[in-house]
Parts: C-alpha cells; structure tokens; sequence
C-alpha cells in the first residue's frame, strides 16, 4: 500500500474538525475503539483502521466531502457494506473512509418502464423486497446479497449464480449519479436504455472505488420468471460433469443457474446442512430452469438425457419450491460448511474457459499436496467461474502466506489457461500484484490513464487494483520505446 | 491506408503522429454518412479479416476487427447460435464497425446491446501503443472495462483490431403476435404490458397505423404457453395474429428502414412510457416515426426542426442522434447529443487518455473545439 502521509497524519484534528462541519452530528467517526469495525471488509486477512469515517447523509455532503479532501490533498477510501472479498474497502491509515451506510432510501419505483432509482446504501435483496410484490426482481444476486449493498454491486460489478443468463450488475444498471473526486455532481445514463456519448457508465460500473463515488442508481428489474425448477445431478468424475455442462449448452440450452461442487465441498455441505447431497459422487451439478411451467418441463428433459448421457449416477428434479430450495441449500452454504471443516479458507475467484475444467483441477490437486492445505471447489459452471476454497488455519504460523502462495498460482494458472484472474470478486488489494500475469504494462498503463481522467491526483483508492501507481503526468507522455521515439528519422513540428 | 495485420496498424499510427496528420478509423465505410462531410485520410481496418477462434460451448468466438458482420453471422448460425444483440449493417459492414457504432436490433430491449457483448479486444491507441482488455470468457471483472468504452466510440479512442464476442444459442422457434391497427396510446401500453409479464418478450415494435409486434423466441412448448398468457393478459387489445414469417415487418423497423428517405433520420433513445409525450410536438411538426424497444427508440423522419428535437429528448430524458441527412444539415447539426458540460468535459478528458494528440479527432461530431 502507499506509504502514510506523516504531514497528513500530523492535521488529523484539524481534518476531523473540518469534516464534521459539512457533516455534523453523528457522521464523523474517529474514536479508536469506533474505527475498529471498519478496519476490514470481506478480506478479513487485510486490516487497517481508518484515519476517520464519514458518514454522510447526503449527496451535497458528499460532494463536499470529496471536495476538501481534494483540496486538502487527503486519501478517500469508499466503502459499502464492507462485503467485499478482494479488500476494496480496506482503509489506509492517511485516509478518509467514506461510508455510504446512510443512503438508504429507494427513490422511485417505475413498473411501467420496469427499473428502480435507488440510493446506494439499499441492500441487493432489498430492491426485490421492494419490488417482489408486484411480481417483479433485481437479477444480479451475489450470495451476500443479505447484506451487500448496490452501490458496493456497482463498485465491484457484482455477479451471482443467475448471471450466465441474467448477466452480472453492468449489464443490469441503467445509470448512475456519481460524485468526482473533485466534488463535481454528474449523472450518467438514466431511465432510457442507451445514452449519448462515451459509454462512461460502463466503466464506473466495475472501477472498485477509483473513479468516483456512486450516489444514486437506477436498476433494471425484470418480471419474476413463473415458475423455477431444479435438477441436482452426481457424476463419477469432474470430467462427466463438465461434459454435461458443455453439452447442455451445445444443445442450445442456457440455464438460470448451473453450479457444480467437487467431492470436498459436497462433504462439508452434506455435513452442515443435511439436505441429502449423495456422497459417493466425485461432482455434483445442480441446474436450475425457469420460465413458465411448459419451458421449466421440456428443458428438465433434455438436460436429463444429457446428464444420463454423460454417466450421471443420481438424478433428483425438484418436485416443488421447497426440494428446490434444499437442492440449494448446501451450495450456498457451501463457504460456511467449509468455515466448519477448517479453522480458516481463503475463497478465490478465476474464470477459466470450462473445457479447461479437467485439467485445472488436476493442477490444483497437485498444488494442494505441494502447499500441505486441502482445497474445496464450488464452480458457476455455466460461466467457468471457480471458486476454489483453500482451507488453511492462521494461528499456525505461515499457514496464511502459504494459504495466499497457493492462492497466487491457482490464479495464474486460471490465466495460464486462457482465464481471468477474477470473475466477480474485484481485484482490490487481494489480486492487484498478480495484474501483470494479465495484463502488459502498456494495457495497465491504457487502464491508468482512465483513472487519471477522473482523478489526476490518484486520491480516490489507492493501492488497489494497480500493482504501481505512476503519476499521471508520466502516464500523459508520449511513450517511448527503449530511448528511441517511433520513426526517429522522420521530422517533427 | 488497408493495414494487414496489427503491426501495419501501428506502423500507419505512428507514421501519423509524426507527421502530425489525422486519420479516420473506418471498417465497411457502411456508417460514413454518419457526422459532418469530411475530407481525412482513412485507416481502413477491413484487411484485418477472419475469425481466429470459435469454441460454441464456450460461447466466445474471436475475430480480426474488419471480419464482415455477415461471415460471423453466417458461422454462429451454422452452429446454431447468433449474436443476441442482433447488429445490422449494409453489405461490407464489419464487425468492428457495428461495435464502434454500437449498433443493435430489436432484441437489444431484453438481450442487452453491443456493449453487453463484446468482452474483450486488442486495439492500438492514439499513441500507436498495442493494448489488450477484458479477456476470452464469458465473466470477468479484471481491470477497468474497457470494452464497454469501446463500444459506441466511434473510432475516437483506438483502432480495434481484435474482438472477442459473447454468442449465444439461437432460439430454435420465434413467432411473432401482430395487432393491426391499434392507435398509438394502446400501441405503446401493449408493448410496455408485454414487457411487464413474465413471459420474456424478445422484441417489441410499433408500425404506426399498421401493426404492433411482440417476438417470442424460444422452444415450441415454452412458446405456446407464453402466447396463451399474452393472449390472455393483453385481451383487452383484441386476438393478435400469429405471424410465422414477419420477417419483412421487423426490417422495416430496423434502422427506421421504413420511413421516408426524402427527409433527416432521427434516432432517439427514449425512456418508453415517455416516449409518445416526447414525440407529439415533432409529429405535430409534420414528422413520422417507427417504434422499436417497446416504444424505448424511436426512429423519426423529420424536416428541419433540429432544436425542437433534441429538446424534445432532452425534457423525456432521452437524447437524439442525426443518423442521416444532407451534407449541409450534417456541417452545421451534431450527429451525437450534445452532454452536459461536465461530462463532456470528462469524456474530452479520456479520449485525451487514448489520443493525446487527437489524431483520430477529426471533427465528424462537430464538438472539438480543444484537439490539437
């Protein structure tokens, strides 16, 4: 992380002075036994208390806010609810943490053009609570969608078991309002589905903090599909399974959700939930349907055919909403049943094309016994999002270096393979030094000058998602390779 | 300048900013009559063509950028998928060209546009630098999403030079629900009715006076069910046709194929339930106009009038694009809608991060006063 700033550091009272007279009252945090609960986020690895947190309650605030630390040359770190698992709102000891907890209200509810202007404090599963009643939803549904709110799903473009047919948040939001770093209040897109000009919404949706600070979106919500059935599915090995997702979807069939689980992580569900996961599968697939009864029926019938064509051993269809649930039940607790099993797991989150499947778990395995720490993997198998889970314990010494090594190859090998390093998960801190295994300097320096753009002085996040901070007057030169400009021979005015 | 390959991208680049020339980005040359009338050397991208992967189960097909549109088309649909944003283009149009234009059909109002599809590239910037973002899968959050920008630019931030496409199975059926003759208030909340029911309306369109069309994609069963559900839920509206082969119908939609040619084409982007308000004063003015998005665009043919129609967008919070037009309306009346000063200001600011030197600036959108 950039090194404190020791002359900042040194005004703090002064700072929190000035901040709690744009945000009076309870809004400003800077008692050191306050500060704690803000001092990590999903990455509970990485913790740092903030120099204070503001609370503010309103977009002027924010802007003013935003516009003093700019000028006061202070750090910002924005944060959500705190649930993100790649450290994208972990706090910098020089920095103001911005909290956004008091946006809470949803503004408007249009079914007519079917979207929500909300604030970006409002929870994901709060917006289909609002909206549920008239038989409607908001797709995206990251599995912390309890508690994670839109404006952190935006920061981080958040994704969930139904993105293969639903898509992840960008594909979901409509526009934003979002404050610059320099306080400036500007709206991109809105209630129409394109906008003029640069297609600038489409980067702050996914920019983990950097770019802005969203203060207000408008979603999508869609009408909720009639009816949703499931097939919970075992195989005798991760290759059959993964035939039957290729398959499934070379038939032409995109599912709602298709979740795979490998032998460890269908154990430690098993044993947390008890909802009669087989045990004698090496792979388990679920595959949800939705649409109306007549779709859900028919497409249950192909994908059963093209499970029992690839070897599968049980098949259960879901004969109501209840045996569907429990069909779910283990795979979304799947991370607490393996927080059950080991003291601690360290969750990652690669993409990889899925006919790579086979082998990338075998390289794992390999990994597993190198690094002595047992792996568990859940996979969105319809999209090759894995999240292998390593299970590790921090109170033994080196157990969480060796747990984050671990982790490291598994992510380049995700890239090695034609993969990404993450999914869903964001970059932030977690993933930020293995950028380079992805992208070139002259990609990441392409991606800099963005953020420059929106934040010359680099005061919105830093530390997070580039693996080094060039200043941006270096990034605006013309580059030069290796000492000699392009075509030296030619003239130049 | 026709570039073989990414190096001869480069190469042309380079050669420009030394020579302190502009250039102007072009695939099929099938958009030029989009903007002012211009005179700027070209780089033509259409030589850097063919697919380089296509893996049906991945869903992913990578292409040179200057691929025709119609060679893709053509090998998605072999095996059975398609691009669900439904692109169009006149013959020669390219798919690099349909994503810098971020052109979409009629499916764009449930399956996403341009910008939902592409997911990653390779271009070569204003600075004659090679540049890589988003990847070769389906999900992906690594990095800035820089396809999403590249969608729509226009050619004013680099030269793609590779693409790589989400594609998706093609729905083995498709009929369309056609009423005839509904007037435009009832037109409109038919279609904003069909969307609000769950019965995953691919398209909706309004041909005023005509017919109104809803498109229902997907298996035969699915699709008899969801027809019974319309027909029930949208009774009100009178027993629709079902059409096998509406083919015809939907390309007149498309583009606003429909409409006069002897006057401008608008294409206006609208939040529908505002749309029909937005319009009447331009109707009033003496326009016609086709419906596409469930009413969400509007293509309208209208003489003169400029300001009356981007205020028109303005007020419904939409905006307005000149699509076509005389060489002398185009000089004088911006292709794209003017922003508000502070994103335009920021928008200047990131083509500047891709083009310093405003090489690929070349005044076709009549707003750069500040390029070098």
């Amino acid at each position: 992380m950039p090194l404190p700033d020791q002359r900042v550091l040194a005004r703090r009272d002064e700072i929190i002075k000035a901040l709690r007279q744009i945000v009076p009252g309870e809004g400003v945090i800077d008692a050191p036994h306050e500060l704690r609960p803000y001092e990590s986020d999903g990455l509970t690895a990485y913790r740092q208390p903030p120099m204070v947190v503001v609370l503010p309650e309103t977009v002027e605030q924010v802007a003013a806010v935003l516009r003093y630390c700019k000028g006061q040359n202070i750090k910002v770190v924005p944060r959500g609810s705190g649930t993100s698992l790649s450290g994208g709102a972990l706090p910098l000891a020089d920095a103001v943490l911005l909290g956004m907890g008091r946006f809470k209200k949803i503004l408007e509810i249009d079914y007519e053009d079917r979207l929500a202007v909300v604030q970006p404090g409002v929870t994901n599963l709060a917006i289909t609570k609002a909206v549920e009643g008239e038989g409607f939803y908001y797709a995206p549904d990251p599995s912390s969608q309890i508690a994670c709110s839109i404006g952190g799903n935006v920061a981080e473009n958040s994704g969930g078991v139904h993105c293969l047919k639903y898509g992840l948040t960008t594909n979901n939001v409509l526009g934003v309002q979002l404050v610059t770093m320099e306080g400036e209040i500007l709206r991109f897109g809105g209630k129409a589905l394109e906008a003029p000009g640069l297609d600038l919404l489409g980067i702050i949706v996914g920019s983990e903090g950097l770019l802005g600070v969203v203060t207000e979106v408008t979603v999508r919500i869609l009408p909720k599909p009639e009816t949703a059935k499931a097939l919970l599915i075992g195989f005798p090995s991760v290759e059959s399974a993964g035939q039957c997702v290729a398959d499934t979807i070379a038939a032409g069939i995109i599912p709602a959700g298709m979740e795979m689980m490998d032998k460890p992580a269908i154990h430690a569900a098993e044993a947390f939930v008890q909802v009669g996961y087989p045990l004698d599968v090496e792979a388990l697939l679920i595959v949800e349907l939705d649409g109306p009864e007549a779709e859900c029926s028919h497409l249950i019938q192909e994908v059963e055919a093209i499970a029992r064509a690839n070897q599968a051993g049980m098949i259960r269809i879901s004969r109501d909403e209840a045996e569907r649930l429990a069909f779910w039940a283990g795979r979304k607790a799947a991370f607490p049943a393996v927080g059950r099993i080991s003291p601690d797991y360290y969750c990652m989150d690669g993409t990889i094309p899925r006919a790579k499947l086979p082998v990338v778990l075998q390289r794992m395995n390999a990994l597993s016994e190198q690094y002595g720490l047992g792996v568990a993997n859940v996979f969105h198998a319809g999209d090759g999002n894995l999240h292998p889970l390593i299970l590790y314990d921090a109170n033994k010494p080196g157990e969480l270096e060796r747990a984050e090594e671990f982790g490291a190859d598994i992510l380049r090998l995700c890239v090695e393979v034609g993969g990404v390093l993450t999914g869903e998960h964001g970059v932030g801190v977690e993933k930020r030094d293995l950028m380079p295994a992805m992208f070139s300097e002259d990609d990441l320096r392409q991606q800099q000058r963005l953020k420059c753009a929106f934040d010359p002085e680099l005061l919105l996040n830093p530390g997070k998602v580039f693996p080094s901070l060039h200043r941006c007057a270096e990034l605006g030169r013309m580059h030069v390779h290796r000492g000699a400009l392009p075509f030296p021979e030619l003239p130049r005015f | 300048m026709t570039p073989q390959n990414t190096k001869e991208v480069c190469e042309i680049i380079g050669q420009a900013l030394a020579d302190g020339e502009k250039l102007e980005i072009v695939g099929g040359g099938t958009r030029a009559q989009i903007g002012a009338p211009r005179e700027i050397p070209t780089l033509c991208l259409a030589g850097l063509s063919g697919i380089l992967e296509y893996d049906p189960a991945e869903l992913v097909l990578t292409a040179r950028a200057g691929t025709p549109l119609a060679e893709i088309e053509a090998a998605v649909a072999e095996r059975g998928q398609g691009l669900a944003f439904e692109p169009y283009g006149a013959a020669g149009s390219t798919i690099g060209g349909v994503l810098a234009a971020g052109v979409a059909g009629a499916r764009r109002v449930s399956a996403g546009g341009a910008r939902d599809h592409l997911l990653g590239f390779e271009a070569v910037s204003g600075r004659g630098e090679i540049f890589r973002a988003g990847a070769k899968v389906v999900k992906n959050v690594t990095g800035y999403d820089l396809p999403k920008l590249l969608c729509g630019s226009w050619g004013r931030l680099a030269a793609l030079t590779e693409v790589t496409l989400k594609v998706l199975p093609r729905a083995p059926e498709r009929v369309t629900l056609c009423w005839r003759g509904l007037a435009d208030e009832p037109a409109f909340a038919l279609m904003r009715a069909a969307l609000r029911a769950p019965c995953d309306v691919a398209a909706a369109a309004h041909l005023p006076g005509e017919a109104t069309m809803l498109r229902l994609d997907g298996v035969g069963p699915s699709i008899a069910a969801r027809r019974d559900y319309l027909g029930a839920a949208l009774a009100a509206y009178g027993p629709p046709e079902a059409l096998d082969d509406a083919a015809p119908l939907w390309a007149r939609v498309q583009g606003g194929a429909g409409l006069t040619t002897e006057a401008p084409l608008w294409r206006l982007s609208l939040p529908p339930r505002a749309a029909l308000g937005a319009i009447a004063p331009l109707l009033a003015a003496g326009g016609a106009y086709l419906a596409d998005w469930a009413g969400g665009l509007i293509w309208l043919a209208l003489e003169g009038r400029e300001a009356l129609i981007r205020e028109a967008a303005d007020a419904a919070g939409g905006h307005a694009t000149l699509m076509r037009a005389p060489a002398e309306i185009r000089a004088r009346i911006p292709a794209l809608h003017p922003q508000a000063l502070g994103v335009e200001a920021l928008s200047r600011r990131v083509r500047r991060g891709f083009d310093p030197m405003g090489i690929f600036e070349t005044n076709r959108f009549l707003d750069e006063a500040d390029a070098d």
